[in-house]
């Protein structure tokens, strides 16, 4: 970082100058670290700045929206933006319970088929297991088209069109996502309490409900929360599978909602907006420390 | 279904079966066909929900059909009207462009802050979240909304404050004036990468976590040996954490190369590609002849090919690697 371009009248006349400013190494850190710091808050200023906004419009009359300069606090907060927004036409609450109804739903097949899986890649010895592991990663790979149109015409003939069973049945049947990280967490676990229950008698199937999930528990709600906020985001899926207003979850109902005002209406989008990032925002901070451990061991953004 | 620990001698032998992978000892094999139970949903879902689809549309790829009737083969003639399609190569150039100027940039953006807040600055966990709350929230509908917003040409907040900075009133009278941002096709692209940026706290997590596990004892002995601050960070940090650098770039261009939402919420759903197809993602193609020009087998040619496109890419990106990251020993080999 900046090591060369900051002087200052910082060296005391005591040290010793052949080093000019970077005198001490306990000073040089000091220096790094505040203007470390400085950068950091300005760089959160920045990165949060289009959340401030997105509130600020969301509280704003329409008039207010569009004149020039812009006020940055709305004059007088509009509350019943959000009322507004919410009922009426746009059936919030049950864009909402389909939502929670369906990442719910696929949250749930995703956390036991994957279970199940890593146990089976951690724990157990069986010939072709690492070529097969290898199979799983790469399948991580695919382009979701590539499978989406074959799926699509089952799912029709079937008729499952516009039901949330394509949503949630596929993932009963472990995808690779976040595979990978159960089964890290698997091959940390003590191997004592699984030899202790096999001398007893105990079969594979009984270690892992009374064993290994009980111990998993702080792994498993990592996967279960990148899961949920996974489908809750996810648009594309309901997209194709949903065609009635009556079973679109919110990323859809958002989307519905901004045909009829034009793009112009921006106080009451952003106030639904708002309001559909909330239930992931208090998720985040009540759940942090999962989140991170959930990126940081698997790499991918949930 | 319990172990039985003792072999009764002089009974059967058995020998192993389906091709070595059900092996003969009593255990080995009790456990290796526990093994394929676990693992069971995997296998069904692979046979079910990857293996045949993939089959079905390089089927369909070689057949016309448009879901009504019934497929039929013409051979390669959807590659070949697709190499002559003109929107089809501008939806490959849309969107190399944007995957080459939104992945770099990420890294470059990522690792900064990472090695930012890896200075031991203060409230480094409250720093962290922050900067990590917006890569919550993309590829949501309500970021692409959000953007669509502050890009507003005439209200968007972005060309408001650069009108006010170097506009003909602003502090620094240069007359100069926001582009248009989402509604010039010259400026699409890089709308879309300031967006994708805006999540950049996933890969900054990531790499702070590599950096905290380089050992500091690589760095007290690169300044012993009188490495400055920049010649360890080229010779000590990257190589470090180059295959984490590695990972991120092969899961970054697979997401770039797959961009939709943003593109398909922006464009309301009914103007795909506006302005003059300079937003005509690849997946938006794709999701236009399936399922509104119900051109079923020329998507599935699409399809297919951005699957190559993603595999060749991907080896070629560990191929190139093989010389600069750098892995330490591990127990269990690589992954």
């Amino acid at each position: 970082m900046a090591d060369t371009t900051t002087t200052g009248p910082v060296v005391r006349p005591a040290q010793q100058v052949h080093r000019g400013v970077w005198a001490s190494k306990a000073r040089q850190e000091q220096i790094i670290r505040v203007i470390a710091t400085a950068l950091c808050l300005l760089g959160v200023a920045i990165i949060l700045f289009p959340l401030a906004w997105m509130i600020s419009t969301s509280l704003k009359t329409r008039a207010e929206v569009a004149i020039f300069p812009p006020t940055w606090v709305p004059v007088v907060p509009q509350w019943q933006n959000y009322t507004d927004a919410l009922t009426g036409a746009n059936r919030f609450d049950n864009y909402f319970r389909n939502t929670m109804f369906y990442a719910g739903g696929a949250m749930f097949g995703e956390l036991l088929s994957w279970s199940l899986v890593a146990y089976g890649f951690s724990r157990l010895r069986a010939p072709g297991k690492n070529a097969l592991f290898v199979l799983v990663l790469s399948t991580m790979m695919l382009p979701f088209w590539v499978t989406l149109i074959p799926q699509y015409m089952v799912f029709s003939r079937i008729g499952w069109i516009d039901t949330f069973l394509p949503l949630i049945v596929p993932k009963f049947f472990g995808s690779a996502y976040l595979i990978f990280l159960l089964r890290q967490f698997y091959k940390g676990l003590p191997r004592d309490y699984e030899e202790a229950a096999l001398i007893d008698g105990a079969n594979y199937l009984g270690i892992w409900w009374r064993i290994i999930l009980p111990l998993s528990l702080p792994a498993l709600g990592a996967v279960a929360i990148m899961s949920f906020m996974f489908h809750y985001t996810d648009y594309m899926g309901p997209l194709i599978y949903l065609t009635s207003d009556k079973n679109y979850p919110i990323s859809l109902g958002l989307q519905q909602f901004r045909a009829p005002f034009g793009g112009t209406a921006f106080h009451l989008l952003m106030a639904a907006s708002v309001t559909t990032i909330i239930p992931p925002v208090i998720l985040f901070f009540i759940a942090q420390r999962y989140f991170i451990q959930g990126i940081v061991v698997s790499g991918v953004k949930g | 279904m319990a172990v039985q620990t003792s072999a009764v001698p002089g009974a059967r032998r058995r020998k192993p079966a389906l091709f070595g992978l059900i092996p003969a000892g009593k255990i080995e094999r009790s456990e290796a066909l526990w093994f394929w139970f676990f693992i069971s949903p995997w296998v069904i879902g692979f046979l079910a929900f990857t293996t045949y689809p993939i089959l079905m549309t390089g089927y369909y790829s070689l057949s016309r059909f448009d879901f009504r009737n019934p497929p039929e083969w013409v051979g390669l003639a959807n590659y070949a009207s697709l190499m002559g399609d003109s929107i089809f190569w501008k939806s490959l150039q849309v969107t190399s462009y944007y995957t080459l100027l939104s992945v770099p940039l990420g890294i470059i953006f990522g690792l900064l802050l990472a090695l930012l807040l890896n200075q031991k600055v203060p409230w480094l966990g409250v720093f962290r979240t922050l900067f990590y709350l917006p890569a919550l929230l993309t590829g949501s509908v309500a970021v692409a909304l959000l953007f669509s917003w502050l890009l507003n040409p005439q209200f968007g907040i972005i060309n408001v404050v650069i009108r006010n900075f170097v506009g003909p009133d602003g502090m620094i009278p240069l007359g100069l004036s926001g582009p248009r941002w989402l509604q010039d096709p010259n400026w699409v692209i890089p709308s879309y990468t300031l967006m994708s940026l805006w999540g950049f706290g996933a890969s900054m997590l990531i790499f702070l976590s590599a950096l905290q596990g380089v050992p500091t004892a690589l760095y007290e002995a690169a300044e012993i040996d009188g490495a400055s601050r920049i010649q360890q960070f080229f010779n000590v940090t990257i190589p470090m954490i180059s295959p984490v650098i590695l990972f991120t770039s092969i899961t970054g261009v697979i997401g770039a190369m797959q961009l939709f939402t943003a593109a398909y919420v922006i464009s309301g759903g009914n103007n795909l590609g506006a302005p003059a197809y300079s937003s005509m993602f690849y997946n938006l193609y794709l999701f236009l002849n399936t399922f509104r020009r119900y051109r079923v087998g020329m998507a599935s040619a699409q399809a297919w090919i951005l699957m190559v496109i993603i595999l060749l890419l991907t080896l070629l990106m560990f191929w190139l690697s093989r010389r600069y990251v750098y892995y330490e020993a591990d127990e269990e080999g690589a992954l």
